[in-house]
């Protein structure tokens, strides 16, 4: 199995966890990723919250070198994720759009380059069951929130991913894993995604809220898909605990982190110290588990 | 709570969104969904139906400097609730491009100032470049200690990038931004 894959920017910088692991997941899994030569930034929130052929054509600049070395993308940040999708749509919607976009890029591009979520990859091509055969330890009952939050689900009539207001996605891959997934009532709701400098009371609120109800569901961690809900979650608390006199102490890790324990990954090759709230009581949980294999 | 708009003599700006947004607002019917769902609808002076409703109303430039703009944070709940298919977070985004257009943003201004920051990095170097990000950003909002006490840990483990990655394709990102400046003019 050989795909395209965009780290995005965030693979660079706050996400390095996230990039590693999913590294690891795939070597792990036999999976080859191939960076798009020269990829690059997707614009994010404020591509699209400044200007609209700016939202299409940046990702489209990196979907265009997918399609060169004719490999299907997937992505493991959920925001760029969003975004390549979200412009593969434009252009094949609009040929005023893809002849703007042709001619800023210099090259043909049709919209036509499959995207999918690293998760949506390892579902779809590598099966469960196969992940949970391939597993040398457990997630050993952990109590675990998944939580999608919004870049992964919506917009639903172009993402696909899953049931916009109660994707299981995470939760079946945390179960086959040996953990209880958590029936919470927050799986979709906002962190406040690209807020998080310019208006980080907002961001405050709204992480405050969903960790809230994490906690109050029994939740010993809770795990994402997307660098942004990981660095608002994790992070925030810090601010949280100055400014609201609250302390959560939640790990919020990465769903491939947990995939990759419980393949055998070390917790150092998974990014493990990146996480500013620390995740022993995770990994602890996963290397108790008594192997019968 | 009745809600009114002042009457101008220009014309309301609903056209010029609709047009931005490729959506009908005409069927709009006030459900308020959209609002229900949205998660700084308490936050702000109006929540998405009831700037779905000044549209409707006529209002004008004034709509322009509604705090939700830069408070909304794109997660597109409302998009994904309405009933008519109303794709009411790109409503949102062409208020933005209006708002940026006729320089309302000015006045609520770190969002945007974030947003350009942002984006001038990736005009630059192809890729976000957080050091460069920040200290424009800081300079701007003259938010100088926000988060610092942060950075040392950050550093240590590597979640700020020092030095900018050279390896994104620069030649393409600029003449992308270079198009999207053209688009605009050609658009006045």
């Amino acid at each position: 199995m050989r795909y395209s894959y965009f780290p995005g920017c965030s693979a660079e910088s706050t996400a390095r966890d996230m990039h590693v692991s999913t590294l690891a997941v795939s070597k792990a899994l036999g999976i080859e990723l191939v960076e798009p030569k020269g990829w690059s930034c997707c614009g994010a929130t404020a591509g699209h919250q400044t200007d609209h052929f700016l939202s299409v054509a940046l990702p489209a600049a990196s979907l265009a070198k997918a399609k060169d070395d004719g490999l299907d993308m997937v992505v493991s940040c959920a925001a760029c994720y969003n975004r390549m999708k979200v412009a593969n749509h434009a252009i094949r919607n609009s040929s005023e759009m893809r002849s703007d976009v042709e001619e800023a890029l210099g090259q043909q591009y049709d919209g036509s380059v499959k995207v999918r979520h690293f998760l949506e990859m390892l579902i779809e091509d590598v099966g469960i069951e196969k992940i949970a055969g391939a597993a040398k330890y457990s997630l050993n009952g952990l109590k675990v929130a998944c939580y999608y939050g919004c870049l992964l689900v919506r917009p639903n009539e172009v993402m696909k991913f899953d049931d916009p207001e109660n994707p299981t996605l995470l939760d079946r891959l945390v179960t086959a894993l040996g953990g209880e997934a958590l029936d919470w009532p927050h799986k979709v709701e906002c962190c406040g995604g690209g807020l998080s400098m310019s208006r980080t009371d907002v961001v405050v609120g709204l992480t405050d809220a969903v960790l809230q109800m994490a906690k109050a569901s029994g939740a010993q961690c809770i795990t994402v898909g997307c660098p942004m809900c990981q660095i608002n979650l994790d992070m925030r608390q810090l601010d949280i605990r100055k400014q609201l006199s609250k302390s959560y102490d939640m790990p919020i890790v990465y769903i491939t982190q947990l995939i990759g324990l419980c393949l055998g990954v070390s917790p150092q090759d998974l990014g493990f110290e990146k996480l500013m709230i620390p995740a022993e009581t995770v990994v602890k949980v996963v290397s108790e588990t008594v192997t019968t294999k | 709570m009745a809600i009114t708009v002042k009457k101008g003599k220009a014309q309301g700006i609903i056209n010029a969104v609709q047009q931005a947004s490729g959506m009908d607002l005409s069927v709009c019917f006030q459900c308020k969904k959209c609002s229900s769902g949205c998660p700084v609808s308490k936050l702000v002076k109006s929540p998405p139906s009831e700037i779905m409703r000044r549209l409707h109303l006529g209002a004008g430039d004034e709509l322009l400097d509604s705090d939700i703009l830069w408070m909304c944070v794109s997660c597109e709940t409302c998009s994904a609730r309405c009933p008519m298919g109303i794709d009411v977070a790109a409503v949102m985004d062409a208020l933005r491009h209006l708002a940026l257009e006729k320089g309302a943003a000015k006045k609520e201004g770190n969002v945007s100032l974030f947003n350009r920051a942002f984006l001038k990095t990736v005009q630059m170097f192809g890729r976000t470049y957080d050091i460069a990000m920040i200290a424009a950003y800081k300079v701007g909002s003259r938010k100088f200690m926000d988060d610092t006490e942060k950075f040392p840990s950050m550093l240590k483990k590597r979640k700020i990038a020092l030095l900018p990655n050279l390896s994104g394709d620069r030649k393409t990102t600029k003449r992308i931004f270079k198009k999207a400046k053209e688009r605009k003019e050609g658009a006045k």
